[in-house]
């Protein structure tokens, strides 16, 4: 049910970023979303990639500080109060959200969420009893 | 727990510091009326030897340095005749002249003594079998080992350095269960021994004595990973002894400082202060059971710390904090003195492995700045910000406990900080 989700340690400094699109493009890899998360030293890039195991070998060789965390991508309705509906089952269920992100692509009429929680299995457990629905990875790397 | 000496390595303090007391008066008489050089120096100061009295009489004698050993090249220092020296050992003296040392016959058994409490110390036994790697000769690591082990009872292979596929099939087919070399040589036979196809369960190897450069814990890890092994430190300088000064017991939290043969103080190394337990200075020797060539308050440069309190091995002797730098790389920032030792603790300490970093010191507006720079490795990264952000904090404030010092830390991409032939540059002082 979860994504594996990459991050990378890059320092504020021009043209980082695309070294780390270079190794992908050159190991023919394709990415289906992307945030940056920054502070004023340093940012870090997080990706979803259609080929995770070797895009972390290749960008790691490079030498950049990579890992893995598992997120969930999650289909919230894509109309005003859709993504409250969602954030509101997790808060009543007092489960943290360390960051979130989306989906340029989407599946259906619904717009796709990236979550990174603090309770992996209990957030699963709680959105599809609320008939929420969690892509898995191979749908996501179809799309 | 294994005692060579278990009477005096577990000597009750009281008693300790009363021989160490006597001991200090007769080696001071003996210099005094023995060694011109010292002699001089006292009278300079207008010291006879019955001014020392007390150990806290120890501050008022002259220092000696590497430079006066030097001065007096090759037999100066010597407190006896030549008749009775019964070894010569020197210094390696890639700088100008070597530094020469003589041993009396006396000088010879209790650096035996010293050397077996000190293998004893880090696990061996009559029953082992010990591989001496360390250098034979003028270098007092192989012979000083040696000497130890045969008075331990263990067999001793007087292997030296060098020839390491070699080294690994004898360490093979003898047993070998204990090495003796310097971490730097250990590490090298362990990768040596993998590209052989000999893995460490092939090997008897149970504990490594290691010694005579510094080390760090890191770099202990990967020794004791890669060789299925207790790697411990053991510490010593040709102009105090040789190997046997000091030497970690298994519980690895210091080593002990063999203090009925050495007193060891620790100073300021620019006021020459004598420094309270725990403060970190520079280690400062004065042998006071030698004949050949006592010495008094030898500046050893090391950085360390002393520990008095009772280690759970149950040896009294104080422990100095394992040595990882020196006095020549010591910053003053701030007027406080920064040895880079101390921030490279901090950082392994946090990260449980070897950092890179730089220190970049800088002068703006009249007031020194530091700046440390610290690699991102895989094991401090996080995917979240707020994670690496307490990380920044964590070292920040650590560094300013540690030192007093606020200091900004920046994490940088890793291998982003220079090496040079694989060492990495630590300082960059700007103010210069």
């Amino acid at each position: 049910m979860t994504i594996d989700q990459i991050s990378v340690f890059l320092e504020n400094k021009p043209g980082r970023l695309a070294q780390i699109t270079d190794i992908l493009n050159k190991n023919d890899i394709d990415i289906s979303a992307i945030s940056i998360a920054d502070t004023t030293n340093f940012g870090i890039v997080r990706m979803i990639v259609n080929r995770p195991g070797l895009a972390i070998k290749a960008i790691r060789n490079a030498g950049f500080t990579v890992n893995t965390a598992q997120v969930l991508a999650v289909e919230v309705p894509d109309s005003p109060g859709g993504l409250h509906y969602v954030l509101d089952i997790l808060n009543k269920e007092n489960i943290s959200i360390e960051y979130l992100y989306s989906f340029v692509r989407r599946p259906s009429q619904k717009a796709l969420i990236l979550f990174r929680v603090g309770d992996i299995e209990r957030s699963i457990k709680t959105l599809t009893e609320m008939d929420i629905n969690i892509l898995t990875s191979d749908r996501i790397y179809e799309l | 727990m294994i005692y060579w000496n278990k009477t005096h390595e577990c000597m009750d303090r009281r008693a300790l510091r009363d021989l160490q007391k006597q001991r200090l008066m007769e080696t001071v008489e003996r210099v005094y009326y023995n060694v011109p050089y010292y002699r001089d120096l006292m009278q300079k100061q207008g010291l006879m030897p019955e001014d020392i009295k007390e150990l806290s009489d120890l501050k008022n004698l002259p220092f000696t340095t590497k430079d006066n050993l030097r001065d007096n090249y090759p037999y100066g220092l010597f407190a006896v005749p030549l008749s009775e020296i019964i070894r010569i050992h020197a210094s390696s003296g890639t700088t100008g002249k070597p530094t020469v040392v003589g041993y009396t016959r006396h000088d010879i058994t209790s650096w035996s003594e010293l050397m077996a409490r000190t293998l004893s110390c880090g696990g061996a036994t009559k029953d082992s079998v010990i591989q001496v790697a360390y250098g034979y000769g003028l270098f007092t690591g192989g012979l000083g080992v040696h000497y130890g082990a045969e008075r331990l009872g263990a067999s001793v292979i007087p292997i030296s350095g060098g020839n390491t596929k070699r080294q690994i099939m004898l360490m093979k087919d003898f047993g070998t269960d204990v090495l003796a070399c310097t971490p730097s040589y250990a590490l090298y036979i362990a990768e040596t021994a993998m590209e052989m196809g000999i893995n460490k369960e092939e090997l008897k190897l149970k504990y490594g004595i290691l010694g005579a450069e510094p080390w760090t814990e890191g770099f202990r890890k990967e020794i004791e990973e890669k060789l299925g092994i207790t790697a411990i430190d053991i510490y010593g300088l040709s102009e105090i002894i040789g190997p046997g000064v000091a030497s970690e017991c298994l519980y690895k939290s210091g080593l002990h400082i063999w203090e009925d043969y050495f007193i060891p103080e620790i100073i300021d190394p620019v006021t020459e202060e004598v420094l309270p337990e725990g403060k970190e200075g520079e280690l400062v020797f004065t042998t006071i059971a030698k004949e050949g060539i006592p010495v008094i308050r030898y500046r050893t440069r090391d950085i360390s710390s002393l520990k008095y309190e009772p280690c759970p091995c149950g040896r009294t002797h104080v422990r100095m904090r394992k040595v990882l730098g020196r006095t020549d790389d010591m910053l003053i920032i701030r007027g406080v003195n920064v040895f880079p030792s101390q921030i490279e603790s901090i950082l392994t300490d946090i990260g449980g492995i070897e950092p890179h970093y730089l220190l970049v010191i800088d002068r703006v507006d009249k007031l020194d700045s530091l700046e440390v720079l610290v690699e991102v490795s895989e094991s401090l990264f996080s995917d979240e910000i707020r994670k690496l952000e307490e990380l920044n904090h964590k070292i920040t404030h650590e560094i300013h406990s540690a030192l007093g010092l606020t200091a900004t830390v920046r994490l940088v991409e890793p291998k982003s900080i220079e090496r040079s032939e694989g060492k990495a540059r630590r300082v960059i002082d700007k103010r210069k």
